[in-house]
């Protein structure tokens, strides 16, 4: 079916065919609701056109799980790589039968009575309710300062990176300390460029604890179950960045510690610019402090849920880990001009994209206002996003619970606002 | 088919499935529910209410802080603080502070009050200790002493311009604490780290900021 002139009408149109679309693609399914889903590219088309060469999955082979789909590999305990996520989510559309149209940009939402418009470079909807599985990480951020950098310097952010070959020979300076800042300053920095990292607030997690990994005891423990109206700030939690993780076929730990070691230098974050020379924070310490006690509090809960449990038995002992070394004096500027730094690298976050969203739900800051991705305009729902409604809600194995329940309101506003009109 | 069944229950029950964190949680709040009273003088209830409130009204939380410094004699001077901008308006202090700046005698002054240098020390150990004792409260931390001692380090070469590439000001400030209070070892320091983060004055020195100058 076209949709070159006439307008479709259907009950739900859901935008973006990633791993979140889908699910919630194969939820309506389920609840025999009739849906297109909407995508610009090809199925999984920011995993295959926005990351970098060398990524990988922060988490396990076993836990990637969908709704009606997971690993069966041999491999439980790798990392996909890019090609095998693409893989993944392929097998889903086709294993789900998800109606996608594909090659399909959406150019502007409307509200209209009784649902949305949506013009598409592909013809044009009306529809009743709406899902937006747009992704989270469509713009990278770059911060005000990024002005400032002297005019010989190359800018490379974390959405154009693809591998150290693109950058100039020479020093770089990362900014950034996520698990993106981190991995890009290693990576960077084996490749023979020294790198300088720029380090504000962060989350510092080990890999390996007590023998197990990291995500399958906050996956047991149930922290990554905890849900936006549980936990004391949603906002900053939704803010928190990504912990200093990386999925290697070695299985190792990267911390700010292992930077070091390697000879990358540390540095506060970057407060500014002048006079072509860059000012560090001397709060690089209290922010590794800060880092180190929040990572020994994620322990002690582990510890506890493990004797609760009755797991210490079967588990390797109590582990304490050296506190984030930061060594001598620190400096807090640096010549930006004396041709020493090459490059900067902005691993400062991402950003949705809602330039097509016509509709008056964004707050001062450009996020959708929502409840649990429940948004203030009836029939929208967003699928997809940090804390959506748990912590996992961004990993591909949290959002299967988010979509079952968007799923389920989506399907109860159907029948109470429609079904009687219908009738 | 496995998958069928559970699409049907995700379908059906929109609500949670409780982990042990979530119990855990739940637990740990009923215990501290459970504690006596903790009171640091600090009406964290007011504070919190504040946050929400400028939350929705950003224009509100834009401050100005004023001081205004009168030149006495050598290198005295007699500086006053008492009114400020916020919430919309201008406020005051309930009277007007003052503070008398000077050098020691070893730098052949007359000594008259604390140098600038030793001021800011003072402003930030006032504003850590604003933190710790905010903080705890909102932790249901009891407070019974915090002590805080700060240096900071100079090497005047600096200022009297013996060799420009010594620095004019600190080289580093110290901060040591002395805190009793009804919290482990780890809590205290995740006081102390907490307070740090959400300090202004620490901020002010960390960072850089911009001072704009003009005359007359």
């Amino acid at each position: 079916m076209k949709q070159h002139s006439a307008v479709g009408r259907i009950d739900a149109l859901v935008i973006g065919a990633g791993h979140s679309g889908l699910a919630m693609s194969h939820c309506l399914t389920g609840c025999s609701v009739e849906h297109v889903v909407l995508e610009r590219g090809a199925v999984a088309n920011s995993w295959r056109k926005e990351r970098r060469d060398s990524l990988r999955l922060l988490t396990p082979n076993w836990q990637s799980r969908l709704p009606g789909h997971q690993y069966t590999g041999t491999e439980q305990d790798g990392f996909m790589t890019m090609p095998e996520v693409i893989v993944f989510i392929d097998d889903y559309a086709e294993l789900t039968d998800a109606p996608v149209r594909t090659g399909t940009t959406v150019t502007t939402v409307r509200a209209v009575d009784g649902g949305f418009r949506v013009l598409t470079d592909r013809g044009e909807w009306v529809v009743k309710t709406l899902v937006v599985a747009s992704g989270a990480c469509n713009v990278a951020k770059i911060p005000a300062v990024a002005e400032a950098i002297p005019p010989g310097l190359e800018q490379v952010t974390a959405s154009d990176y693809r591998n150290p070959d693109q950058l100039a020979e020479g020093g770089v300076l990362v900014v950034g300390a996520s698990a993106t800042g981190l991995q890009l300053a290693e990576e960077i920095h084996a490749s023979g460029r020294p790198v300088t990292i720029a380090v504000g607030e962060h989350v510092r997690l080990p890999w390996n604890y007590r023998g197990r990994d990291i995500q399958h005891w906050m996956d047991v423990a149930g922290v990554l179950d905890e849900r936006y109206d549980e936990v004391d700030d949603i906002v900053r939690a939704r803010g928190v960045p990504s912990p200093q993780l990386v999925g290697t076929p070695d299985r190792t730990t990267l911390d700010l510690t292992t930077l070091t070691d390697q000879g990358v230098k540390l540095l506060g974050r970057l407060v500014g610019i002048r006079d072509g020379k860059a000012q560090f924070s001397g709060s690089l310490r209290n922010v590794c402090a800060l880092a180190d006690l929040k990572m020994n509090r994620l322990l002690k809960l582990i510890d506890e849920w493990i004797v609760e449990s009755d797991q210490a038995g079967s588990s390797e002992p109590v582990e304490r880990f050296e506190p984030t070394r930061v060594e001598g004096k620190l400096p807090l500027g640096m010549d930006m001009e004396n041709g020493e730094i090459r490059t900067v690298v902005w691993a400062t976050g991402f950003r949705p994209d809602y330039s097509w969203l016509d509709v008056p739900v964004l707050d001062r800051k450009g996020h959708i206002r929502h409840d649990g991705g429940v948004t203030e305009a009836p029939g929208m729902y967003l699928l997809g996003l940090p804390f959506l409604r748990r912590r996992k809600s961004s990993f591909i194995h949290g959002t299967g619970d988010d979509a079952s329940d968007l799923c389920a309101h989506l399907t109860a506003y159907l029948r109470d606002e429609f079904d009687h009109r219908d009738s | 088919m496995l998958w069928l069944i559970d699409v049907m229950v995700c379908c059906m029950i929109p609500g949670h499935r409780p982990g042990a964190f979530c119990r855990y949680l739940e637990e740990v709040r009923t215990m501290n529910n459970e504690q006596k009273v903790v009171d640091n003088g600090v009406n964290v209830e007011a504070l919190l209410a504040a946050r929400e409130a400028l939350t929705e009204t950003p224009e509100a939380a834009k401050f100005q802080w004023r001081a205004t410094s009168n030149w006495v004699n050598g290198t005295q001077a007699h500086s006053t603080v008492e009114g400020f901008y916020g919430l919309g308006e201008e406020q005051k202090h309930v009277t007007e502070y003052s503070f008398d700046t000077d050098h020691p005698e070893i730098f052949a002054s007359e000594d008259k009050g604390a140098t600038p240098v030793e001021l800011v020390l003072v402003g930030l150990a006032g504003c850590l200790t604003a933190g710790i004792a905010a903080v705890a409260q909102n932790r249901e931390i009891q407070l019974r002493s915090v002590t805080t001692t700060l240096e900071g380090g100079m090497d005047i070469q600096g200022i009297l311009g013996i060799d420009t590439d010594v620095r004019t000001g600190f080289d580093g400030i110290k901060v040591h604490y002395d805190i009793d209070a009804d919290a482990s070892q780890e809590d205290i320091e995740a006081l102390v780290a907490q307070s740090q983060k959400r300090s202004a004055v620490f901020d002010i020195i960390t960072n850089t900021t911009e001072v704009t100058v003009d005359v007359n």
